[in-house]
Order: structure tokens, then sequence, then C-alpha cells
């Protein structure tokens, strides 16, 4: 299915990450859009509330961000493609309830315009920080997709990918963004609405009175039933069965937490989307997602001046990550280098794939200022002594 | 090996549960301890669309947790069990969607009013098209007898074992001054008369309010030693005093003391979605055409 033209804003545009996000969420669809004012993400609700009085979306400006993400959530049931936005300690109060979406399987999209943490830390500054939450802050276990843009084009951008994505696999998907892409400033160019490929959700055809809410516990996607129309299904936030009902034991259990896991893992590489340069031949491999991987760009073109062989991996999904990929580079390559405005997230799990395959380098960065690509040079060299 | 001998038995014939519209049975029996107050409050809500004549099919039930959190997990409805303190937004965001459906939260008063104190404040304050049933019982009886913002001072539980001495929550006078335009108080006994008010709670527009007044018989009876859970709903209810319109400030529970019930506030205010309407006809005028929810654009 194609965007519908009401929505798409075609042409050039000089629009930060944050607006470019909004117009991405306009454009794929979205009718609701629930959130709370924190900075550096608020110019995302902003323009999404200046936006959708005439192109019948209904902006709300909750209490919280708890209410936010279960607004979202009862929205989605209802039939509107639904997102919020926030930044780390909104993010923290909606992981409750993205667990819930999770459990419900439920279409939407939340974007974290990260800043720098823990507490209420550098609000008006950028971080990478909240990588590991994003994957693992909503307690239980699961898997997560999280899309991490460089700029406000790919704001846009994967703003309808997370969308599609969330259709596809009837899940919450985030986006990972951070306070340097979304108020960078940049050429954006929306695509006339042929060009923009949407994903539709898919509704049960089964009739009333036999359908469930989901179909089996195997990995696989479960067309969702609408609401309103007679199926008068059940879900729950507790373990359940694919009728819906609670299933307080351990089989249960295991049914329904590996489906929500092999969901993710079983279509891995659909999902999984590298962005790789210069990997035939590399000594040495430079991995870094949304604005670490513009960063790293000089330190990359001068060492490769200098004749070192560095090739580089853009993460545009950081989650699931692209274990295989990772694995089999580990043992073809000298060294490889996560560059993350953390002290250590993803390179955690970088490191775990190459399992002392090659050597392992973290460039890491409390946040507060982008890296100074000196220090990535610098690691770049010291890795191919 | 034993061997099935069948016995003569006369034909049983097969007769159905009253409720069996509004039931899911096969979820029957239920959680519910005998005696509690939140199976006559159930069947007070299930008389009430019952009465209505609404189609079933665009009534959507939402619960959050604990033990009147199950509520939704019973009725055959579009229903939503969610987490603790949150049906409010969910039922919020799905009647943004649906505003064509009646959307009905029914939950306890440590889930609404504890954990979402603050949802149930604001979707009243917007006057969001909902009815929020609210079984009270003074107590968090899934957890075992806890503590709760409503239990009444000096009463005993699990968390408070030398009496509560925290000034509770009125919780008409709260939903009234948060801007509810319905607000009525029974007890679990008052069977018809809760039916009653649920039933003009449902069909009033903007965002309706039912407190009612419940034993739990498992913990708040037998920490507070007031004999079995029917001894408390006869109590509840005979030491209730039917007072319409009376001042919602004037209605705070006592440790059992008299209990005044009956319809508080029933006024006419616009609800969420048609401010919304004018709010943005205001501005543009023709261009802004009126939302009414259903699939994709309006």
């Amino acid at each position: 299915m194609k965007a519908d033209p009401q929505n798409v804003l075609v042409g050039a545009h000089y629009l930060d990450g944050n607006h470019a996000c909004g117009e991405g969420g306009i454009a794929a669809g979205c009718k609701f859009f629930a959130g709370y004012p924190i900075t550096p993400s608020t110019e995302i609700a902003e323009r999404v509330s200046r936006r959708f009085p005439l192109i019948g979306g209904v902006f709300v400006q909750m209490e919280d961000e708890l209410a936010s993400m279960n607004a979202i959530l009862g929205a989605s049931w209802g039939g509107k493609k639904s997102m919020t936005c926030t930044s780390g300690p909104g993010f923290s109060l909606m992981m409750e309830n993205f667990g819930l979406g999770l459990m419900l399987e439920t279409p939407c999209v939340l974007v974290n315009v990260q800043r720098g943490g823990p507490s209420t830390g550098l609000p008006t500054l950028p971080g990478q920080a909240d990588m590991m939450q994003a994957r693992w802050g909503s307690h239980g276990d699961y898997e997560v997709i999280a899309l991490a843009p460089d700029s406000p084009q790919e704001s846009f951008e994967l703003t309808i990918h997370a969308f599609n994505l969330s259709e596809k696999y009837r899940m919450p998907v985030l986006i990972m963004t951070d306070e340097c892409v979304g108020h960078m400033t940049e050429k954006v160019v929306i695509p006339p609405p042929e060009e923009i490929e949407l994903v539709e959700r898919k509704y049960s055809d089964v009739p009333p009175g036999e359908a469930w809410p989901y179909m089996e516990f195997d990995g696989e996607v479960s067309p969702m039933l609408p609401v309103g129309e007679g199926h008068k299904f059940h879900i729950t936030g507790l373990t359940h069965d694919i009728r819906g009902y609670p299933v307080i034991n351990s089989e249960a259990q295991h049914l329904n937490t590996r489906h929500l896991i092999d969901k993710v893992k079983k279509h891995a590489d659909d999902i999984i989307w590298l962005e790789e340069k210069d990997i035939d031949g590399a000594d040495v491999v430079v991995m870094a997602y949304g604005i670490s991987s513009r960063v790293m760009q000089p330190a990359i073109a001068k060492a490769k001046k200098e004749g070192i062989k560095v090739g580089q991996i853009k993460m545009v999904t950081v989650w699931p990550f692209p274990e295989k990929r990772v694995k089999e580079l580990a043992e073809k390559v000298k060294a490889m280098i996560m560059v993350e405005m953390n002290w250590g997230q993803v390179y955690l799990e970088m490191e775990r794939c190459i399992a002392g395959k090659c050597e392992a380098h973290l460039i890491g960065h409390g946040g507060g200022t982008v890296h100074n690509p000196e220090d990535i040079y610098n690691t770049i060299k010291e890795a191919v002594k | 090996m034993s061997k099935k001998v069948a016995l003569n038995k006369a034909p049983v014939e097969e007769k159905q549960h009253p409720m069996e519209k509004i039931l899911r049975m096969d979820r029957i029996p239920h959680i519910w301890c005998s005696t509690c107050g939140i199976g006559t409050t159930v069947t007070a809500l299930a008389m009430a669309l019952d009465q209505l004549g609404l189609d079933l099919n665009k009534v959507a039930i939402l619960s959050g947790i604990g033990c009147t959190g199950r509520v939704a997990g019973y009725l055959k409805l579009d229903s939503f069990h969610t987490t603790h303190g949150r049906s409010i937004p969910f039922a919020f965001g799905l009647h943004i969607a649906r505003p064509d459906m009646k959307v009905i939260v029914f939950s306890g008063d440590g889930d609404l009013i504890s954990i979402g104190g603050n949802h149930f404040i604001h979707t009243a304050r917007r006057n969001a098209d909902m009815t929020v049933i609210c079984v009270n019982n003074f107590i968090y009886a899934m957890t075992g007898g806890q503590v709760a913002p409503t239990t009444p001072t000096t009463a005993r539980s699990a968390t408070s074992p030398y009496g509560c001495y925290e000034h509770p929550f009125n919780l008409p006078l709260l939903a009234a001054s948060s801007g509810a335009v319905y607000v009525a108080r029974w007890t679990a006994l008052h069977i018809r008369r809760l039916a009653n008010s649920i039933k003009e709670a449902i069909a009033k527009p903007g965002f309706s309010f039912v407190e009612v007044v419940a034993p739990c018989s498992t913990l708040y009876a037998r920490l507070n030693k007031l004999g079995t859970g029917l001894d408390l709903m006869k109590f509840y209810h005979d030491n209730s005093v039917i007072k319409h319109g009376a001042d919602p400030k004037e209605i705070d529970i006592d440790y059992q003391s008299q209990i005044i019930v009956g319809k508080f506030v029933d006024i006419d205010k616009p609800p969420y979605i048609e401010c919304f309407n004018a709010g943005n006809k205001r501005v543009f005028g023709d261009k802004f055409k009126p939302y009414g929810g259903g699939n994709g654009s309006n």
C-alpha cells in the first residue's frame, strides 16, 4: 500500500530530526499521538500537534509517559496507527507498558531522543546510553526492534520503516535517536506518496466466535482481531495462551515467551539492516549507530588515507543485534571497534559475538557532545599495530 | 482393570446460566472468594447492559490489576486486562480510536485511585466519554490485604497491623472535583439501584464514575474481625443512607460507620471529543472535518 497523499508534504524541506520524525510518522499514516513534553524530544509532539487537525489525526498531551504509552496501545487496538516520543526519564516510565505492548503484540512506534543520563542527566545534550535499556528495560524476557537514524532525512525514513516493521511483526518498535540528530537541521526530501511503501495491518478473516487474538505461539505473526466487530476477544498482560486467556504455569510461560523471542529471532535476517563499506579485505572494522556513525567518518577517511584497511558498519537497526555478521567478521579481521556515546553497551554484544576471535575495542564517551574523531582515529591506529 | 459403568440417570435438562450472554462461560469458575462483593457488581453491570439494550459488539471493558482487575477477563465483550493502574489511559486511547464504542473501566480502589490516581483525575478533567466502575473494598486484596488509599482510619490491614492512621480518599469527591459529570456510590447489596446507576453512567456522555463499597471477605473482614463477607455486605447495606444530591464533601467513609450512598453528581459538560472538534472548528472553520473516529482518516 502507498502513503495517503494528504499525509505527505512532498518536496525538499529544511527540517531538524525531530520535525522530520514527526513527518515520517504522519506519512506512515499515524493518526494518534499521545505524548508528554520532555527535552530534547518535544519538537516531534509539537510538529504532530500542528499538523494533525487538518488530516484527521488526534494529538493528546497526556498526564505523564505512563499514560502516553498506554494510550497509544489502546488506540492501536482501536485501529489507529499510533506513536509517542520521549527521552531518558520518560523512557524509563514508558518501559512498563512497552512491555505490555510486547506482551499483547500491539503495533506502535516509540521514539527516544536520547540525552545524557542517568536520572535527569543532561536534558539538552546528547547521549546514546539508553541502548541497553531499550533492549532490557522492561521486565521479563523478550526481543525488541530498535532503529537508529543518523540524520533528519533518516529520521523521516526510519519512522516510516518503524511503522512498517511494527505492523509486519505486530509489536512496538523503537526509534533510538539522540539530541544531535533531533536538533540537527538539514535538507529532508519527502518523496511523493506513491513512492512511500506502507505495510498495512493484517486483520483476521476468521469469523467472530471462532477467532482468537493469537494463532499459534510459533514465532510467526498472527493477524489482529478488530475491536467492535463481535469477536469479543480477550487480551491480557498475564502469561496467556493463544485464546488470550491467562494461564499461570511454566508450560504456558515457555510457549508465550519463546514466541515473543522467536518472532524477532526467526525473522532477524529480514529485520536487520546494516550499511557496510569497505569490509572486503579490511583489517579493522568500525561499528557505530546513529550520530556516532557520522562522527566516525573523518577518522576513517584519515586512517584510509594512511593506507589502513578499515571497513565500517553503520547499524541502522541496533536491535536485534547482528550476531551472525559480527561472528563471521570476527573470523576475518584483526579488530572490531564500537563507537558509541556511552561507556560500553552495544559494545558488550559485539564483544560477546567476537568471542575472542579478534580484538574488540570500545570507544566510549559519557555523552554531552559527540566523539572527537581524533579519538576514533587513534583507536583505529592502535588496533592495527 | 475397572470397568466404567454407565449409570442410569434421568436426562438433565441443559440449563443456560442467566448471565451466559455476557459471561465467558469457558472461564468460569472465577477466582473470587465466596461472598466477595465483586460478583454482585458484575451482575449489576450485566443487568445495566441488558436493560440499555446496547449492541454488545460495541462495548469494550478494561481492567487493571487486582481482584476487580480480573473482571475484564470474565466478560464476553472486547476485553482488555492491562497493567496496574493503567486501564484508564489504555481505555482513553481506545475511546479516541473508536468513539462509536462504549468504553467501560472496571477495576479496584488501589488500581484506579492509588497507582492509577493520576490517570483517573486527568481523564475526569478531560471529560473523556467513558464509565469507570470502582469496587472499593478498602484494601489491596489480591496481594494479601495491604493498606490502601481508601482504608478507613483505624482499620487494620496486612501493612497497617496496628490500624491505619492515614486520611483516606473520598472517591466521589475526588471524581467530582476532577471534573466527572456523573458520580454515584452504592454498596454491593444495592444491586438494583447500582444497576440503575451504571445504566445512567453508561448512557451519560462524558466521564462517569460509580463507586461500589464492597466487602473483602477473606482479608478485610478477617483482619478486622468483622465476621463473614456476607455479614460485612449486610453491614454496609444496613448502615447506608441514601442521599441523592449530597455534597461530595460531606460523604467521607469512616471505619464501620454510616455510608452515604446515592447519586451525587449528574451535570452536563461537553466531553473530550466534542471539545476537540469545537476547538479546531473555531480555528480552522470548514477546513476542519469533525473527528468521528473509525479506521484510518475520518
